[in-house]
This record gives C-alpha cells, structure tokens and sequence, in this order.
C-alpha cells in the first residue's frame, strides 16, 4: 500500500457518518450587501487601497496613456516593460514618452530574466478588476502580461476600469464564475509588497515591487 | 536576546528532539524570567491585538464570519478523503504533480527526490511552517542541498541559527538592533545600520539573486480548493510570489487538512485570516496558483509540485473532538491573546508550533511521551478560544489532552503516548480527594478539621506561596455561618 | 447545548432571566466554604435582604471543577454525582464565582455524557445556574443606595465570569449604581490573573509572572482596593499583593480586596460578616 492509499483509508475508516451540512456563504454576504453607486464603489476602493500606500490617478479613456507617459517621467523611469499584445499595450505610443524606453515583452522569461531583474524599472499590467471593500486590484497574468511583470520591476503601473470594481472578493469570483476556469495564476493586489518583520515597523518594497501606481479609467461620473 | 542566553534559545536552531518535561520546564523558566523577552513579547502582543481589535469593529460581523468559517472548515473537514481525492485529480489534471507523504522523512525523501532530479544546488523558500515541522532545512542540507529562507523574519532567523518564535511573526523576539547586528556580522559587505528600511533593502537584495539563482521554490499553501485544483498562498512581502513563479520547479508543500471544496470558501477564510493574525483588512498577495507554465505561457514554474503530509493529523482526525484541532487556518491569534506565550515566548514551547495551537497539535505530531506536559501550561482563561477565527474549542481540548495524558496505559491508545503523563501519586490524589468531596458526610468532617487545625497550616505550599503568603482555612465555614445565622 | 469557553459575548443570544423568584439555592463552593466565607455570607445576607428566601444545601462539597480540568474526568463525574440531588425544587442555583457557576452551567452535562439520565439531570441544573452577580443584577435587580464614602475602586473580572458566563460587563454595572465609587479601569483588563486551579501550583513560575502583572496593574490604578466575583482569583490576587508587602516590609496592604458582594453589603448599609 502506497502512503497515498494509508492516509486515505485511514480518513475513511474514521470519517464522520453524519452528514455535515454545506456552508451557506449568502446567509454571511447578502445580509451585509451595500447599497452603493459606482462612485461610492470606487471611492471606497481608492480609500482602501491608498490605505495602502498606492497612488491612485482617476483619469478617462483617452487620456491614460498620456498620464502614464507624464507619470514615467516624473518618477525617471528609464525603461517601462509591458505586454504589447493587449488592448491597454496597443495605446503605448513610444512618441509620448520621452525619456522613458517603453519595452514590450517579447520571448521567454529565461531569455529577458537579466534584464528583467536589473535593468527593468517599471512593470505595466492591466488589472482585471478590483475590490471595493478591501482596497485590492484583481490581476490575472496571461500570455501577453506574464507573472513576473507585476512582481519583479521596482514599480507597477496597473490599469483599472472603475466599472470593474466589485463589492467583495465573495462578489467578484462568484459573479465572474472563477470556479468555471481559472488562468494559471491569478493574484489578488492591495499595495506595493512589503514586510513588518522587523520590529512590527512596516516597511515598504519587501520582494516585490516597491511602488504601486492605479491609473483608473472610466471613472468620469465618479470624479469629484 | 540579552546576555543571559536561555536553554530555549541555545537549540533553537537544531532539529527538534527530544524535550522532557523537566526540560520544558527549564525553558518555561528561563524564558519567564528574562526581562527583556517578557517586555519585548508583551510589546509585539499588545500591538498585535489592537491591531486584530481595530479590524472588528462590528461585533455581529464578526460573529457571523467565524460562524461562517468554522462551518466551511467543518464541511471540509468531514468530507476530507473525498476531497484529498477530487483535489489530487483535478491538480493532476492542471499538470501539477501530487505527492503523499505519511511522515517527516517521506515528505523530505520525496523533495530529495524532485532536487537530485533537477540536480538542485538551492531551493528558495517561502513560509511554510510545514516545512518547520519536517526539520526541511536540516534535511536538505544535510544531503547537500541549499535551502534559504526568503520570508524577511524567517531569513533573521535562519542567519541567526534559530527557529522561528511565532508562527507568522518569525522573528519577533528579535530587536532591530539585534538584527542590525547580525545582518553586519553575516552578510559579507554590509555595515551596521539599524534603519529598518535599510535592513530590509539589505534582505531585498541578497534574496533577489537568489530567487535568480535558485532551481527550486518551496512553498506552503494556506489553502487548496479542491473543485478547481487550485493552491492559494497569503502573504505581504512578494517572496512567496517570487518562490512559486520564477524558479524552474516550485514545490508546495503542506498538511492534508488545509483543503476547502469549493473556490468561493476562500473568500472568508482568507478575510478572517488575515484580519485574525497580523489585524490586516487583506494581506498584499492573494496568490491562486492552479498549475505550472502552459506551452503559450512566457513565465512561472515548468514543474509544480504537492507534496501533502499527515504526520499524526489523521490521528486528531479519527476522533469527533479531536479532529476540531484541525480547523485551524493558521492565524496566530491565539498566540497573540495568549497570556502565557506572552510570557514565555515561542522558543520556549520546544515545538514547531508555539502557543495555544502547539498545546493541542504538537501531541499528535510528536506524541505524548514528548508533549504530555504542554497542555497543563494553561490557565485555561479562554482567550485564545474567544479569538479563534475557527472556533476550535482549545480549552476543552487542553483538557481532554490532560486526561489523554493522565490515562493508564492500556491497549489501543486513541493516540500514540497515551498515559505518558500518568502518575500513580496524582491518581492516588485524585481518587482520595474524589472520594471525600463526593461522600458529602466525610467531606463535612474533613472541612471541619480543617478548620479546627488551621493554625498547623504549612506555611510553604509549594508553587503557591513561592509569590503568595500561604492559604489557611478559615476558623469557621460557610456552611457553620449559615447554622448560626438559622 | 454546550458551550465550552470560545465564543464571544455577541455569538449569544442574551440569556432570558427568570423573574425574582421566592427562593434560591446557594451553592457557595469549596473554596468560599473554606477560605472566603464571609463573601458567601454576604452574598446570602445581599439575597436575603432583598426578600429572597435563601436555601443552603447542606450535602455541597465541591462542583468538582478541580478534578475535571485536570484531567480526571472519572473523579469529577464521582464528586457532580454527588450534587445531582441537591436541588429538588425548582429554584434558581445562585453561585459567588463565575469559574464553579460555569462549571455548573456548561461542563456538568459533560463530565455525565455516558449516562443520558445523569446528562439530562444535570442539564437542567445548569440551565439555572446563576453566577451571584449575574443574578443580583438581572434577577433581582439590585439598587441600593450608596452610604458609603467617596472611594475609587478596581474590579477585576475572571475569565470564566467573561468568556464562559458572558457576565463581564455585570460588575461594571452594579458598580454603577454605587454613586460614591468610581471605577477605574486597569490595563490589559481582560487578560488572566494566572490562577487557574492547579495551574497556579504546577507552573508557579508562569503563574507568579501573570499574577505580578495583574497586581502591577491593578495597583497602577491608584485605586483604594480591588473587588472581584471570583474567589480563586480574589485569593491569589490578594495572597500575590500581600507577599509583596511583606517582602518590602509594609504593614499596610498595598491592595486590599473584597468580594463584590461583600463590598456590595459594606457600601450599601448591611452587616458583612467579615467585621463581626
């Protein structure tokens, strides 16, 4: 008998008879669901996510790259590495960014990895949602926006459209059906990385990323 | 620490073996009788608790969430076999590789395994406190294999050759000066700074060349969903992301009881979790890995790996109260709340897992023989069940724990060690004091002579008058006051 | 039902009071029976003074608590068998400490789960069984006015009164309607004062270490003395203070204590036992 085949059957041998009842998650969620426009729904994700230590910039549809160009600038970015093959990478026009390399991935991991680690300062994604309630950006890397874009470069840029933001994290996997199909990795992001190991003092840039930067579109109705 | 090195910390970093109960106690002593570990734990626990506090503002949520989560954590629990079952086919058919593992040196054999066929010389880890629990890195290194810690706390710890004191804090027996002091006697061309972001810009630099450099990322999981064959990890500091997406082969490794059915349990489990332990809202990284780098995908892991360890969970599991052990989601709050480790700290345990949660897990990891005396370090004041996000009774099982132990031994023990704990002179006690409190009439008797020869009270009464002037009966009782009062 | 010590006080329902009844039975626990009666006299002479009729069991020992948190299960099921008969009318069980009433209340039924009879008996015991100033609060409602002195006072609060009974916030308000005292609040209010039975003789050390630190904090308060519903805790609070007055060779204590319902009797006009 394998080790596999022991720790099972002695799980069964033991495993209650009595059924136990499934766990009933709107008894805990409906009950406590809000009421709330858009523009709540985005100020409570700003305030959340703010709370930790992002910088959030309300902008519209046509003029987020121009932002996101003047935003690399001021913060010296030297080269800003995104996914060219995504709707968000097709408006990165290398004219509007000066002094700033705007550097598609191209290839595998292994082929950039150097680069990737020393010479990268900027990492571009497109977030897939957000979550109200706790202030976090929903990040589903892909083939166009690997993994390690949103993880290794110093600072990340994230695209938001505020009409993406959901409630709870409850609403967004159980409304988008995650369990249906589910990528490779999918992240849930609330800040740039970081660490209170050290004498419960809180500390930024940890492993990851040191920045993190939400430029939210679609967010007119909701501007002040 | 101070100057004042105590047993507890002089093996901190060897493997866990052994630890008597005479030597439990010496930890427990020492460790309550320096200064600065009681200040410095009380500090870190003080600020941890109000930080839980402030993230529960609203009493009924709070109570309908835990609820909620024990509920889930039950369901799964009862249905654990069959979901073990659908998790391993549906990871298997996301292309990870899952793995059995009964014991501490099965689970080890299994990783030696994957590292010889990759011809690993590192393995960079995440946080795991599985990976405590089977003693990993002295099995690694001992076969010639590297493993670093890359969590900041557990990276201090590992340079400092001890082990971690609390399960999500690593390293929070430590000050910032200690840790400056170690980071400029081991890491070869950095001078003494106590500035924490500085320390940490050190950490952040040697760790990312060793993510690069790195064959292997370990990790544990803090929860696996079985309907999608899905691995969720917590955490803040981007290590645990870095372990599982760029080197070549990420290992997960973890016990079998951390396991939900359905992708939506996560959503409070993770909530309470984080809220519970470090009194976060929601950790930085949610991180759901459901299989390794597909053929069209630029990065992640070519290999992912489960290895899932029982290592005496399915001892807790076979019995009904027992088996509430394992709804822990690994919080720590316990800990936090708990005015003995407060006290104590978490080297003085002798465990992978301190605190409240070690009392009553730790004797089916280890046995009774090596843990009988840990469930009696309790007051049984009840904090840490009152804060439990789970709702594990931990003071009922403390006690069923001490009744394990005092048994005499007999055959088929519901748990290895039963009895270890027994003595004929406490049973004797027990059953003479049981017979006179439940003969009411000899009782009378014995509580009038006690008060008629109260002056012959000893005035040393063992651990009582150690701190306290003696207890002496009074010259009459209640029940001769209420006589003459009829 | 059970409720063993994990919950919190907004996962219950608020238990429903009886209305004051014609008579209680008191069941006043080894501990004050032996070392603090004058706390147990003063509880009845409180009850008493109210109208209430008073019945003493006489065949009371012990709630067996000792034996079961230990790990003797066997031993503490010998000693509630014994106190099963105790109780033939249908009278509330008032008892002066929260640690026992919950013994009573919560773990009785568990320590006779073997025999459904037993289990069913002692179940509806401890569905009432009162904690002393749980009762005399929502029971009886107690409102006497103060007659004595200004004073400031502490009140500590044990564990099994907070998180077993869900009576922690009853001291406070007795306190309350005292208008001469003021309560001050200690810190880390909530947290053990390190008795625990035989914990407090098996791990003196950790004991001793919790106990100084509740005395510290306690003290901190400046307050004139420290009242507590729980005998065990009110012993090792005030045996632990009065260690350290000897040790620093002071003749006055440092932290006096009282039982709350002999501080309840002083203040409100009666006759304590302790100063007969």
């Amino acid at each position: 008998m394998s080790a596999r085949d022991r720790i099972l059957a002695k799980l069964r041998a033991t495993q209650p008879q009595a059924p136990v009842s499934a766990p009933v998650l709107d008894a805990h969620y409906s009950p406590r669901a809000r009421d709330e426009s858009s523009a709540e729904r985005l100020a409570r994700f700003r305030t959340g996510i703010e709370g930790f230590h992002a910088e959030v910039h309300l902008t519209s549809n046509a003029d987020w790259p121009e932002l996101l160009a003047h935003l690399c600038a001021d913060k010296g970015i030297g080269t800003l590495l995104f996914g060219a093959d995504t709707p968000a990478g097709r408006r990165l026009d290398p004219a509007v960014f000066t002094g700033t390399t705007l550097r598609p991935w191209i290839g595998q991991v292994e082929e950039i990895k150097a680069d990737l680690f020393h010479r990268v300062d900027a990492g571009f994604t497109q977030a897939r949602g957000a979550i109200a309630e706790t202030g976090t950006l929903i990040v589903w890397p892909s083939e166009a926006e690997p993994r390690t874009l949103s993880l290794v470069p110093p600072i990340h840029f994230a695209l938001l459209d505020a009409r993406s933001i959901h409630p709870t994290f409850f609403d967004a996997l159980r409304t988008e059906n995650w369990a249906a199909g589910l990528p490779t990795n999918a992240l849930l992001i609330s800040g740039p990385s970081k660490t209170a190991d050290i004498q419960q003092t809180l500390a930024y840039g940890a492993h990851g990323p040191k920045e993190l930067i939400v430029l939210v579109i679609n967010a007119e109705g909701a501007q002040q | 620490m101070s100057a004042h090195t105590s047993s507890a910390e002089k093996d901190a970093g060897k493997p866990i073996a052994f630890v008597s109960a005479q030597a439990l106690r010496e930890r427990m002593h020492d460790a309550v009788n320096d200064p600065h570990l009681r200040s410095s734990f009380r500090g870190a626990m003080d600020f941890l608790m109000a930080k839980r506090a402030a993230q529960f503002p609203d009493e009924s949520e709070l109570a309908s969430l835990r609820t909620l989560s024990e509920g889930i954590r039950q369901y799964s629990l009862a249905r654990l076999p069959d979901l073990l079952e659908q998790l391993e086919t549906n990871l298997t058919r996301n292309g990870v590789q899952v793995h059995w593992a009964e014991t501490p040196d099965e689970a080890n054999a299994i990783m030696l395994g994957i590292a010889r066929r990759h011809e690993a010389k590192l393995i960079v880890k995440g946080k795991s406190m599985v990976s405590e629990e089977i003693e990993f890195n002295h099995a690694m290194e001992a076969a010639g294999v590297g493993a670093l810690e890359s969590d900041m706390g557990e990276y201090i710890v590992q340079l400092a050759g001890e082990k971690p004191s609390h399960i999500i804090m690593p390293a929070i027996h430590k000050t910032k000066e200690q840790i400056a002091r170690l980071f400029a006697d081991k890491v070869p061309g950095v001078d003494y700074t106590d500035n924490v972001d500085a320390l940490i810009r050190i950490g952040r630099d040697v760790l990312r060349e060793k993510f690069e450099e790195a064959e292997i990322g370990l990790s544990g999981v803090n929860f696996a969903v079985a309907e999608t064959g899905t691995l969720c990890l917590v955490e803040n500091e981007g290590n645990g992301r870095m372990c599982t997406t760029v080197p070549k082969v990420h290992v997960a490794i973890t016990g079998i009881e951390k396991i939900v059915e359905k992708l939506e349990h996560v959503a409070p489990l993770f909530s309470i979790l984080t809220r519970s332990a470090t009194g976060q809202a929601v950790s930085t990284y949610f991180n759901m890995i459901s299989g390794p780098r597909k053929a069209y995908e630029k990065d992640g892991p070519e290999e992912v790996h489960l290895i899932l360890l029982d290592n005496g969970r399915s001892q807790a599991y076979a019995d009904e109260q027992l088996r509430k052990t394992l709804q822990c989601i690994r919080c720590g709050a316990c800990m936090n709340h708990c005015p003995v480790y407060t006290r104590v700290g978490g080297h003085a345990y002798g465990t992978t897992y301190p605190g409240p949660i070690g009392k009553i897990i730790s004797p089916h990891m280890m046995g009774l023989e090596q843990t009988h005396l840990l469930p009696t370090v309790s007051s049984l004041c009840g904090a840490c069940g009152e804060v439990c996000p789970v709702k594990i009774p931990i003071p009922e099982l403390l006690i069923r724990l001490r009744e394990e132990a005092n048994t005499a031994p007999h055959a088929n023990p519901a748990m290895v060690g039963q009895g270890a704990g027994y003595s004929p002179l406490m049973t004797f006690v027990w059953k003479s004091w049981a017979r006179i409190y439940a003969r009411p009439g000899i009782y009378r008797t014995f509580s009038w002579l006690a008060t008629r020869l109260r002056v012959l009270t000893p005035s040393s009464q063992s651990g009582w008058t150690a701190a306290r002037t003696p207890l002496k009966p009074a010259p009459r009782r209640l029940r001769d006051m209420v006589k003459d009062r009829r | 039902m059970s409720k063993p010590l994990n919950s919190t006080g907004a996962e219950d329902t608020a238990r429903s009071y009886p209305p004051r009844p014609e008579a209680v039975y008191f069941y006043g626990t080894c501990l004050v029976d032996m070392f603090v009666p004058e706390a147990g006299m003063d509880a009845i002479t409180l009850l008493e003074r109210e109208g209430i009729r008073v019945i003493f069991p006489d065949n009371q020992t012990c709630c067996g608590q000792p034996a079961f948190t230990s790990g003797f299960p066997d031993e503490a099921r010998q000693v509630v068998e014994s106190q099963l008969d105790l109780f033939p009318g249908d009278y509330p069980i008032v008892v002066p400490s929260g640690s026992c009433g919950g013994m009573i209340r919560w773990h009785w039924e568990k320590v006779c789960a073997n025999d459904p009879a037993l289990k069913a008996r002692a179940a509806a015991i401890g569905a009432r069984t009162y904690e002393f100033a749980e009762f005399l609060l929502h029971v009886v409602g107690f409102n006497r006015k103060d007659e004595g002195e200004p004073t400031t006072v502490t009140l500590h609060t044990s564990c099994s009164a907070r998180r077993e009974m869900g009576t922690h916030l009853v001291g406070r308000e007795l306190l309350a309607r005292l208008g001469n005292v003021t309560l001050a609040h200690h810190d880390h209010e909530s947290e053990c004062c390190g008795f625990g039975g035989s914990f407090s003789l098996k791990h003196p050390d950790i004991s001793t270490a919790m106990v100084s630190d509740k005395v510290a904090s306690l003290k901190a308060t400046g307050a004139r003395e420290v009242v507590t519903a729980d005998c065990g805790c009110l012993l090792n609070i005030t045996k632990r203070a009065a260690k350290e007055d000897l040790e620093a060779r002071r003749v006055k204590a440092s932290l006096p204590g009282d039982h709350l319902a002999t501080f309840l009797l002083r203040r409100t006009g009666g006759q304590t036992a302790g100063s007969n």
